[in-house]
């Protein structure tokens, strides 16, 4: 039903508490190459999808973690075996679109942007270890510039950054074209 | 700045207290100036690109009308700066003025790039709310202990200590390991006595039939000694056979 190394890899990604990557995964079994972990991985998830489980095997943050289907949060939550993380302010969720999507970025421009001051928002998403200090921008002050962090992928469900929609795919106009009067 | 900012002045009430449980209210509901602004044009089903400046800065400040001063600066700058740019507006100007520039020009690119953000957030919204609803394994490292608080303890209650736990000890059960010394010296005074009386014994005759192990011992030794020293001489005819003692008489005389 189940090849051992995909038994191998099941019992790999129960244990951590971190998504884990395929070079990690295929570092467990000496033996096994990219390609076998990759069809591993794929066997894994078909058996959860398929027979019917209350977890899934699901790719996010970079890498492979077991998560509990969506259908059981409720559930779990009520007989308070686990609780969801609280949500982000309308404010932090602005502060950290603009991070994500223009990193690396000032308290400056994020500030323009959004027209409101950041310092406290930046201090909390970072304590949430959502975004880090990537740099110090060139020119007067040698302000800190601020990227997204691994913990940011988990968090919002993306493999990588890539996965975010293009700005200019977005349905809104860009900044050129409002440019033009 | 100045002549908006009196104009605003003017048009906020005298009540703080008021005013303020009101801001509390619109904060949660706005996140900002820019998002107040995009909301009035989107309530007013308004082009972005041609937002009638004059009725947007009204409503705009009839919106920030209850917020405190204090807490509401970025929304009164805006408030400014709409007030600015419908002052602009009013300018006369030349239909075929090339140079003229739009002054709402930079409000609309900077409410375009805000709400292409708020684009973002909504996605990102909707990925956050999908990761939140499934679990993973929880891991929880181990918390370090505590440090150890100092100890607070007199002799006293040390010495205390010490005597319940000898008081519940229970004596233990223990095996007296009496040494029992051989006593050859008494064996040898007890041969000479008896041979002093007769000239041959056997071991049977010297030794008592109730004999302890350390008196059959004491009785061998001090007969050997007795034979070394050439005061008996030790026969035993046969293997087994009962030793026969007699009296070396001549040893006996030489002493």
């Amino acid at each position: 039903m189940t090849s051992p190394l995909a038994k191998l890899l099941e019992a790999a990604l129960f244990a951590s508490a971190r998504p884990i990557t395929i070079e990690e995964l295929a570092g467990l079994d000496a033996d096994a190459t990219g390609d076998d972990v990759a069809e591993a991985v794929a066997e894994l998830r078909e058996h959860y999808d398929t027979d019917g489980h209350g977890v899934e095997l699901t790719e996010v943050g970079g890498g492979w973690q077991i998560l509990t289907r969506p259908e059981y949060t409720e559930a779990i939550e009520r007989a308070q075996l686990a609780a969801r993380p609280h949500r982000l302010s309308a404010a932090a969720l602005e502060t950290l679109a603009l991070i994500a999507y223009r990193q690396p970025i000032g308290r400056a421009e994020i500030e323009e942007i959004r027209g409101v001051v950041v310092g406290g928002v930046l201090k909390s998403l970072h304590d949430r270890g959502l975004i880090e200090v990537t740099g110090r921008a060139e020119g007067l002050g040698r302000p800190l510039l601020y990227g997204t962090t691994p913990v940011f992928l988990e968090q919002f469900a993306l493999r990588h950054l890539e996965e975010l929609p293009r700005a200019d795919e977005l349905a809104i106009a860009l900044r050129s074209t409002a440019a033009a009067p | 700045m100045a002549v908006a900012t009196a104009t605003l002045s003017a048009r906020l009430p005298g009540n703080r207290q008021e005013a303020h449980a009101a801001f509390v209210v619109e904060l949660t509901q706005f996140s900002g100036p820019l998002d107040l602004l995009l909301s009035l044009i989107r309530d007013e089903q308004l082009d972005i690109r041609d937002i009638p400046i004059a009725r947007i800065a009204e409503q705009f400040l009839a919106r920030i009308a209850t917020l405190a001063l204090d807490d509401a600066a970025e929304y009164l700058e805006m408030a400014a700066h709409l007030l600015r740019i419908k002052a602009r507006m009013l300018l006369p100007r030349n239909e075929d003025d090339e140079s003229w520039e739009d002054p709402r020009a930079e409000l609309v690119r900077r409410l375009l790039e805000y709400q292409q953000m708020r684009e973002i957030v909504d996605l990102l919204d909707v990925r956050a709310e999908s990761r939140r609803n499934r679990f993973a394994r929880a891991f929880l490292p181990e918390q370090p202990a505590p440090p150890s608080a100092p100890l607070a303890l007199s002799l006293g209650e040390l010495l205390a200590a010490v005597d319940r736990i000898i008081r519940a000890v229970r004596t233990p059960t223990m095996h007296d390991v009496v040494p029992r010394a051989l006593d050859i010296d008494g064996a040898i005074a007890s041969v000479r006595a008896t041979m002093a009386v007769r000239a041959s014994a056997s071991w049977t005759d010297l030794l008592d039939p109730a004999a302890e192990p350390w008196q059959v011992l004491s009785l061998l030794l001090a007969l050997l000694e007795l034979a070394r020293r050439g005061e008996v001489r030790l026969a035993q005819p046969a293997p087994f056979a009962t030793v026969e003692i007699a009296r070396d008489i001549a040893a006996s005389e030489a002493a």
